[in-house]
């Protein structure tokens, strides 16, 4: 007698219960073992590149917060950083030094993210609830500063919309501490945890060479022991003043993943902290004395040309805009009048800064870099991120390319599934921590 | 260094490269498309260069000016620590390039995406179809006479 | 003798009671389906741990498999790839059924307003209750929920 088999066709996705993000994959199967497997992504392609034609320089920031919406100030950052090379401007240091913070904040909210969402797939809730209890500390403190939880649009072409909060270094290091212990935590509970290791280790490898070719990068071409970080290598804002580690793998599977975002997460906390001791206060312009008034009141006495006082007075503010008062305004934005928005103070008061503004913020006027194209990389949580724009001169791009770091590990992950069983998908795919908005963009 | 990638390429490709600039410290060297591929191997296993990585490729629709589209692909080289940006110009009705993707595997998807969104056809691809779209849609987005708004609804009203 | 017992007064009384009570059971047993595709995942995420506690609600569990929920949570933007799978899901779930729109592009599109969006999903299934915001602050989404459970109490239950 003969036995004949025959490959089973399965799809998981595009709305599979362990599978964060819409994607399917096609599989064939061989029993619980994985022969072929088609990757199908797009289903959260939602035109940010023609939308970015479409828009000025500055309206292109809220649709960059929704690439990678568990980073978004990363995002942000790179498109400021290379319209900013574009035009050669020159970011004053302490917005140089507000950048690489909240950056680094955000990547550990991103790596709490993947590490919580895969850790509750494979079963341990608890550690997604600790994570994301992490999170929301720090999405506190983030909204503290830009005035949204997620999707902040805090970058602005040559400076960020606010500084700094008056008590932020204190709160920041309240929080990070916290954080810090619930990274001990989780690592106590999953790091050596047998059921989470023989589900990960072994699981998903992928060699050296094979990364490379597919042009990975980030924490999953650096848990194969290839040792390559934006931050070191073509140092952006002032990382080349921070002193953090790079960490490896060395087998290049889940294991290795997840153990390079936990050390990841913690050298992040270090920059966070060298940032905070780091930090230049800036230039003022202001006479500190000068006493509070209310906006209305303000923008009343400017329309009656009753300017002379109002320029030395600083204005009472919404408390989710602190930060963004006059007298910070110099110590975060760049000097050229071309591109930054002048303070609200000065735009109610003064008619010269209410033009530069109109002049700014109007279609057809607004930001004008030069002819030419650039194309900036940084270092995102998951990888090389970077923005190609194409400007002929007019207040649009002409092209915006946005290379999302996740989408070379997409098209890897069909030969790094092949030959696994059917449950190491969930935490393979955990592991390469897709994020569909910025893989479909 | 910034240069030297671009003077040892046009030593080596003298008939291929039409032209190269540094402008904002980035190489870039724009060649005839039908030299692509030779290049880039020339550039991958250059001893001295080795670009190992395809970081990105992609294409611009430059609409009125001609040739009308640009191939767009960033190298990097972990051993130099180098950047380099090929640019090949792609002109006629239904453009084509060779493809990469037996160089670089990368290449594969990075394609499919062009292909999709530009209609640039790749030769020697071994599976070219959409990657972002649906395999229902007519058109491709990202050409500039392509309207935003044009929808092509698979259920529900046709809008 | 036949009598029509829909037009007694006494049974119209227990039937209304019972359609109270069944109401109130419902509203706080909500079983959910998330289909997240976009950012607002994330803020749902926050929802529905410990800081925000959607199980405060009686809606803490979400159950993966469409013939097993009761509300269709919508959440982030549907695209006209995923808009057949929406559609395919609603109509896997068993009746009664509701649909939350979860952030603003599920409610009229955003602002993503071009060639690969569905603007509003009202265009393609039955809303219940729309939470705007981009993405909604788990407040809101709480105050959506809540205001969901009042209109399932108040529905006229069919059981």
């Amino acid at each position: 007698m003969t036995e004949t088999t025959r490959t089973m066709l399965l799809n998981a996705g595009p709305a599979h219960p362990a599978m964060h993000g819409v994607i399917r994959i096609e599989l064939g199967l061989d029993g619980e073992v994985i022969r072929q497997a088609d990757v199908e992504i797009g289903y959260l392609h939602r035109g940010f590149e023609k939308h970015c034609e479409a828009s000025s320089y500055t309206q292109c920031f809220p649709y960059t917060d929704r690439l990678n919406y568990v980073s978004p100030l990363i995002n942000n950052f790179a498109f400021a950083a290379g319209v900013e090379k574009l035009m050669g401007l020159e970011v004053p240091e302490r917005c140089q030094y507000i950048r690489v913070l909240m950056s680094e904040i955000s990547r550990i909210c991103d790596h709490l993210t993947c590490i919580g969402a895969s850790a509750m797939e494979l079963g341990a809730f608890s550690v997604f609830l600790y994570m994301i209890k992490a999170r929301e500390w720090l999405w506190e403190l983030v909204e503290e500063v830009t005035g949204a939880r997620l999707t902040v649009s805090y970058g602005r072409i040559g400076g960020v919309k606010a500084d700094l909060t008056a008590d932020f270094a204190e709160r920041c290091r309240e929080v990070t501490s916290k954080v810090s212990e619930v990274l001990g935590e989780v690592d106590e509970l999953l790091t050596r945890n047998r059921i989470f290791y023989d589900r990960m280790r072994g699981v998903g490898v992928i060699s050296a060479e094979s990364a490379v070719a597919y042009g990975i990068t980030g924490p999953f071409l650096r848990s194969t022991g290839v040792d390559y970080d934006v931050r070191k290598a073509s140092p952006y804002f002032v990382y080349d003043r921070m002193d953090f580690d790079v960490p490896v793998g060395g087998q290049g599977d889940n294991m290795d993943r997840y153990l390079v975002r936990m050390e990841e997460m913690r050298q992040s906390l270090r920059i966070v902290e060298q940032c905070l001791e780091q930090m230049p206060e800036g230039p003022t312009n202001v006479d500190p004395d000068g006493k509070l008034i209310a906006p209305d009141l303000m923008a009343d006495l400017g329309k009656f040309g009753k300017t002379r006082g109002l320029l030395s007075n600083e204005v009472l503010i919404e408390p989710t805009l602190q930060g963004s008062e006059k007298r910070f305004h110099d110590r975060v934005y760049a000097a050229d009048k071309a591109s930054r928005l002048p303070a609200k103070e000065q735009v109610y008061s003064n008619i010269e800064a209410l033009m530069n503004h109109f002049k700014i913020v109007m279609m057809g006027h607004g930001i004008r870099p030069p002819r030419g194209e650039v194309y900036f990389p940084m270092e995102g949580a998951n990888g090389e991120l970077a923005f190609y724009i194409v400007s002929d001169g007019s207040d649009r791009p002409w092209r915006v390319r946005c290379h999302p770091p996740c989408f070379p590990i997409m098209a890897a992950l069909s030969s790094i599934l092949e030959g696994d069983q059917m449950a190491d998908i969930i935490p393979t795919f955990g592991s390469v921590n897709m994020i569909a908005g910025e893989l479909d963009r | 260094m910034p240069g030297s990638t671009l003077t040892r390429l046009q030593e080596s490709f003298p008939e291929a490269i039409l032209g190269t600039h540094s402008r904002l410290g980035e190489d870039t060297a724009i060649l005839k498309p039908e030299a692509l591929r030779r290049v880039a191997r020339f550039l991958k296993e250059d001893p001295r260069l080795r670009f190992d990585f395809l970081m990105d490729l992609t294409a611009v629709d430059h609409w009125k000016r001609k040739p009308r589209f640009e191939l767009v692909c960033h190298l990097y080289s972990r051993s130099n620590n180098a950047r380099l940006r090929l640019k090949a110009p792609l002109g006629g009705a239904s453009p084509e390039a060779p493809s990469l993707t037996s160089l670089w595997p990368a290449a594969d998807w990075y394609e499919r995406e062009v292909f999709d969104m530009f209609g640039i056809r790749f030769r020697g691809h071994p599976d070219l179809r959409r990657i972002l779209m649906y395999r229902e849609f007519q058109g491709h987005p990202l050409r500039k006479d392509y309207p935003i708004d044009k929808r092509q609804p698979l259920v529900g009203p046709k809008d | 003798m036949e009598v029509d017992f829909k037009g007694t007064p006494e049974l119209g009384f227990f039937a209304s009671r019972l359609d109270d009570v069944v109401g109130w059971a419902r509203q706080y047993s909500i079983f959910q389906y998330p289909f997240v595709t976009a950012c607002c995942g994330m803020e749902y995420m926050a929802t529905a741990c410990a800081h925000y506690d959607v199980d405060r609600f009686g809606a803490g569990l979400p159950r993966f498999s469409p013939r097993q929920a009761d509300v269709l949570f919508v959440v982030g933007t549907i695209s006209q790839k995923i808009a057949p799978v929406l559609v395919n899901v609603y109509q896997q779930m068993c009746a009664p059924k509701w649909v939350v729109a979860f952030g603003v592009c599920t409610c009229t599109g955003g602002f993503y307003d071009n060639y690969a969006t569905v603007r509003g999903i009202d265009h393609v299934i039955p809303v219940d209750v729309y939470i705007p915001g981009c993405p909604p602050r788990p407040e809101t989404v709480l105050q959506g929920l809540m205001m969901l459970q009042e209109k399932i109490r108040k529905e006229k239950q069919e059981l």
